[in-house]
């Protein structure tokens, strides 16, 4: 038991509605960085991949480098490990003109046919570092370091009305 | 005058705007320039310089003179092209440059002076006084002349930015660009089609060209709708102006210019950067005026604008009109007139060959103050007048180059076609077709629309397909006659060539005469060029007339550089979104909002914000500063010291690592402690400082200063990228998963004792102990550092208790006679004690200037150790010192200190104050800072000058440690 009490800046802010795209925020149980040293008997997806394994789903997050959604798992032989829980902010951005928001601040190619539900990318969120996971054709999740949550969800959100706006021309 | 049964406007829909002030009438799909023409309204603008009436020259984004201010209030949108505005209801139009009407402009007393005004009048007359330059000519000149106002204040529009990628980038939705989209969404490449207009058809929507029986426009319009429903992306209203590395394009979207009350998120305009893998520029052409005298008056324009005007807008811009050619394009707009029942009043052609029913001759004046009604004509039978109030100039055509030339390639002039022509691969991954490529029919825009894009889509793999060229009625191939028509050019017969900026044949060929012959030094000498319209009517009229004055031919004298833009692009829109929270990302600690109640101000530190003060009643920054810093050397204060770069460094090679990237040894570290750390750059000055602790076996946590955590673990990277690869050994950055916070104190043990569940003694935690302990019930990390001199710990905790924490430790702080401390509080601490930040380690500082040289290690290597140990690193240098004011004066960081006695001039110049603050334990002024050979010259006596805040005062060389110089307090 504690007797301090948790927060999240996200929480304050979000969720967020603009013409057919959503804004939430998404809090996984645990999130837990691996960085396989050598002899490790676990590997890191290939770049830009996911994949379920360790009881959850481990994402490439860069060189050598995954982050677990999921359970923290027992530590792991041969394997760097840190709780990174509270280091990220997931922004969850869901609706069918999600890659039309995104295409405002990331100069990631989106196409579903490039960008396919379950790749990861390390890419830019306006002028700040994000890892980008396609969930899903219309979800994608979002993170950034909890310390700029606030004004990822302020870009976030301007790029949301503008196109938004745009549904009245 | 507006003609029946012409034009694509909707009639069914009239609408209202004005200008300057006065209702016009218009229909929608008209342009303010169509609108303005039909009502009989030629004079838009005010010329640059000379301030002579002027009216369209175009129907395009190339007008040199109809600028405009559209919108009223911060609103306004100054040099507002009215050939590419489109009206809506309630529009507001003004012209500018013109005081106190457009029809009385006093400024045009200017074109009376026209005489003195050529070109490099101004460097030739306003050299003396030399100081009445900046004071009474620049300011008078910046007055006279110039475009629009801008509104003043911030910017209210909304602007945007967007990324895109595709396939093929088809820029211009004409016949070749319609084309070029079909034939390569139908190979399955991912298209996008951009084009300036608010629809699809290029010339089409301004010819009377039929295509397969249908007229021009109404087969773009299918084609259009046909592309949409392949998966096109249709981008209208937006020009493509560069061309960049890597095939990428910026693209500048005119998203809400055309509309009425527009929705108060909508951005005005959006700025795209389009990467693509291959790009068809179908830019099309743009037509040249020619150079005669007195060409510049409203109603002179150019034939194809004529022709545009009549066939897309239903206007004939006169009642009466001449035309002017030396192609055969002119002869087509007098057909067209002719057609459309407006009264052709000569046609004027001066080559040999001119068609029958035309005048063989050329236009050497005209007449009209504020509008032409007449012209006067040289020909074989002499000179005669002819009564017009408008005339149709072609002086042939130039492809639209521009996007070829933007990554340095020249174009090549084509002597048959009499214009340049792009150069084949002048831009990666880009080829031309249509017009833009110097093919000036329509079926040549269609058939090379197909081509080009199929010979792409066969460098990117595409399918091969099969596409239908459909049939154009065929106009005759163009003859284009060699260039400009001149006559005498005279102080009353000028012939213009830049509208926009009023350079004439006169200043070019002046130019040439001082010796300004490259066509470089002509554009800069006489502003040719140089407008907003970048000089898309005058640059090849331009060099055409210098090739002739240096007796050069055109290919040789060449063409100036094409640079991006091709059209103005706002900067708002470049830089949409980075104003107010969108200029920087703002990081936030965890306790910002319980620090921000308590009325700390939050200061930037890099991208943080930190809490400077936390001010009682009645308290000004210094004595809250005061106050705090007090208070943690009498009881316990708190602060925050979460912005520090925490690296998580994992691994069995761990410890080689820190010992190669630190000055000192780590591997000798004893697990559960922690040390200090030096860090250089490969040149041997000082990188950062910092503790780093050792958590396990194989487990280490570095700590880096806020100002240098990304610089520090770029550096990590490249070690264990780059020189050892080999080592096994994992860097990660935990810096934003852990809340940290200071407790510093003589009473610093009783307050975290009373949070942390295990015993915290002189034995479990002694000075430069760490260890994982429960912190209010939650797991965390304790360590036994100390930045104030005091005996004092940091307490982490996952951020998500962050907040929770430091309010809960300030309560009981304050319960103990302590409370929290800022930033400021910090620093007078951290100076008191000799400390080091980055105020100190600039960058510019060895070691041995901040007087640890023996920190680095003689047993071992680390970067930087060898630069660091170069004889000019080690004698002769300003060393750190601690400085004390005996005077009651005050101290100022980048003050400079001089011997008490020398002259205050650079050369006597011994050293330079780097922080400075009032100590409350030594009740003055003190600081640290750097002096010549510094360490020696202990008890010295100095004058400090800060020249900047003009500040004086005494001060006393001392070591740099002012307080607790034995570290007694912080082991206790």
């Amino acid at each position: 038991m504690t007797d301090l009490t948790a927060h999240d800046p996200a929480e304050d802010l979000l969720p967020l509605h603009h013409g057919d795209v959503r804004l939430s925020t998404y809090r996984p149980e645990a999130i837990t960085s691996l960085m396989p040293l050598r002899g490790a008997a676990i590997a890191i997806p290939d770049p830009g991949r996911a994949e379920a394994m360790l009881g959850g789903l481990l994402l490439w997050s860069g060189r050598n480098q995954g982050m677990l959604l999921g359970p923290p798992p027992a530590n792991l032989d041969k394997v760097a490990m840190t709780d990174q829980s509270d280091a990220w902010t997931i922004l969850r951005l869901e609706g069918p003109g999600v890659d039309q928001v995104l295409s405002r601040l990331t100069p990631l190619d989106l196409n579903p046919a490039i960008f396919k539900p379950g790749r990861t990318a390390r890419s830019l969120l306006g002028h700040m570092n994000a890892l980008f996971h396609r969930r899903d054709a219309e979800i994608f999740d979002i993170w950034v370091f909890r310390s700029m949550a606030g004004s990822a969800i302020h870009d976030i959100e301007r790029a949301m009305r503008g196109l938004a706006a745009r549904q009245t021309l | 005058m507006r003609i029946d049964d012409k034009g694509l406007i909707d009639r069914g829909r009239p609408l209202r705007f004005t200008f300057d002030g006065k209702p016009i009438q218009a229909f929608h799909g008209d342009t303010v320039a169509s609108a303005l023409l039909a009502n009989g309204i030629r004079l838009m603008g005010r010329s640059f310089k000379y301030h002579r009436p002027r009216g369209p020259l175009t129907a395009d984004s190339a007008e040199p003179n109809a600028l405009v201010t559209v919108h009223r209030g911060p609103r306004a949108i100054p040099n507002t092209r009215a050939t590419v505005q489109e009206v809506f209801d309630g529009l507001t139009v003004r012209s500018q440059n013109a005081w106190p009407s457009l029809r009385y402009d006093v400024m045009q007393a200017n074109d009376l002076l026209a005489p003195f005004l050529g070109a490099g009048f101004y460097y030739k007359t306003f050299m003396w006084p030399k100081a009445a330059w900046e004071k009474l000519y620049e300011p008078v000149i910046r007055r006279a002349a110039g475009l629009g106002a801008l509104p003043g204040g911030a910017d209210p529009w909304q602007q945007e930015k967007a990324f895109a990628q595709c396939d093929v980038l088809v820029v211009g939705g004409g016949p070749a660009g319609l084309m070029a989209a079909c034939t390569a969404v139908e190979a399955g490449a991912d298209v996008i089609l951009a084009d300036e207009s608010d629809r699809l058809g290029g010339r089409l929507l301004t010819e009377d060209t039929q295509i397969d029986g249908h007229a021009g426009y109404a087969w773009a319009e299918a084609m259009a709708a046909e592309l949409q429903a392949k998966g096109v992306r249709i981008l209208t209203r937006t020009t493509v102006t560069g061309a960049y590395d890597g095939g990428t394009y910026g693209a500048l979207e005119r998203v809400s210019h055309h509309v009425a009350d527009p929705h108060p998120d909508l951005p005005r305009d959006c700025f795209w950067r389009i990467a693509a893998r291959r790009c068809v520029l179908a830019a099309g052409a743009l037509e040249r005026p020619i150079a005669f005298p007195m060409n510049d008056r409203p109603g002179v324009m150019l034939a194809s604008a004529v022709r545009a005007y009549l066939h897309r807008w239903g206007v004939a811009p006169g009642q009466r009109i001449a035309v002017f050619t030396t192609c055969d394009d002119g002869h087509r707009t007098a057909t067209d007139l002719s057609a459309a029942g407006v009264e052709v009043a000569a046609v004027i052609d001066p080559r040999a060959d001119a068609p029958p029913g035309a005048i063989r001759g050329e236009v050497v004046s005209t007449q009209g103050r504020l509008g032409l009604t007449g012209i006067t004509i040289r020909s074989d039978g002499g000179l005669r007048q002819v009564a017009c109030d408008a005339l149709a100039v072609s002086g042939g055509w130039n492809p639209t180059v521009h996007l070829t030339c933007h990554m340095g390639a020249r174009p090549t002039w084509d002597a048959t076609l009499a214009t340049f022509v792009p150069t084949a691969d002048a831009v990666p991954g880009m080829s031309v077709a249509g017009a833009a490529a110097g093919v000036f029919t329509t079926s040549g825009a269609l058939e090379t629309g197909r081509d080009i894009a199929k010979a792409a889509l066969a460098a990117l793999g595409g399918r091969r397909v099969r596409i239908h060229i459909p049939t154009a009625d065929e106009t005759p191939p163009r003859q284009i006659a060699p260039l400009a028509v001149e006559a005498p050019d005279t102080a009353r017969h000028r012939a213009w060539l830049d509208f926009q900026n009023d350079v004439t044949v006169k200043d070019v060929r002046q130019a040439a005469k001082e010796n300004f012959i490259s066509v470089e030094h002509m554009k800069r000498y006489t502003t040719q060029g140089m407008a907003t319209d970048q000089g898309k009517n005058s640059n090849v009229g331009a060099l055409a007339v210098l090739a002739d004055a240096t007796g050069r031919g055109i290919h040789q004298t060449g063409v100036t550089t094409f640079r991006p833009p091709f059209v103005p692009v706002p900067i708002g829109a470049m830089g949409a979104g980075g104003t107010g929270a969108g200029f920087a990302p703002e990081r936030r600690i965890t306790a910002d909002q319980p620090m921000r109640d308590r009325g700390a101000p939050m200061i930037e530190t890099g991208l943080w914000y930190r809490p400077g003060w936390f001010p009682k009643a009645g308290e000004d920054w210094l004595a809250a500063c005061t106050r705090e810093a007090a208070m943690v050397r009498r009881s316990v204060g708190v602060a925050d010291v979460s912005t520090l770069g925490k690296i998580d460094i994992q691994g069995p090679d761990a410890a080689k690592l820190l010992d190669f990237v630190y000055t000192n040894t780590f591997s000798t570290l004893r697990e559960g402690r922690v040390r200090y750390g030096l860090m250089l750059r490969e040149d041997g000055h000082v990188m950062d400082d910092g503790t780093t602790a050792r958590l396990g076996p194989k487990h280490y946590v570095m700590t880096t200063t806020t100002a240098a955590a990304g610089q520090v673990m770029t550096h990590l990277e490249f070690v264990t990228q780059c020189l050892h690869p080999e080592w096994d050994v994992a860097i990660l950055s935990t810096t934003e998963a852990w809340a940290q916070v200071s407790v510093a104190g003589p009473k610093a043990r009783d307050l975290v004792q009373s949070v942390v569940a295990e015993p915290v003694t002189a034995e479990t935690f002694p000075f430069m102990a760490c260890g994982t302990v429960t912190i209010l019930g939650v797991p965390g990390r304790l360590f036994r550092i100390s930045f104030s001199g005091e005996h004092a710990y940091e307490v982490a905790v996952p951020s998500r208790y962050g907040a929770a924490l430091w309010q809960d430790l300030v309560a009981r702080a304050e319960d103990m006679d302590g409370g929290p401390y800022g930033m400021e509080a910090l620093n007078v601490l951290r100076i008191e004690k000799g400390f080091v930040t980055h105020a100190e380690i600039t960058g510019r500082v060895t070691a041995f200037d901040i007087g640890m040289d023996r920190m680095i290690s003689a047993k071992k290597d680390c970067i930087g150790k060898d630069a660091s140990r170069r004889p000019a690193l080690l004698t002769d240098r300003e060393e750190m010192v601690g400085l004390r004011a005996t005077d009651g004066g005050s101290l100022t960081a980048g003050a400079h200190l001089f011997g008490l006695t020398t002259p205050l001039r650079p050369e006597s110049d011994q050293g330079y104050v780097t922080s400075a603050c009032h100590s409350p334990t030594l009740g003055r002024s003190i600081g640290l800072g750097f002096l010549r050979n510094g360490r020696a010259r202990l008890g010295e006596r100095l004058r400090m000058v800060d020249h900047l805040r003009d500040q004086r005062c005494e001060v006393e060389v001392t070591a740099p440690v002012h307080v607790d110089p034995d570290g007694g307090r912080a082991r206790d």
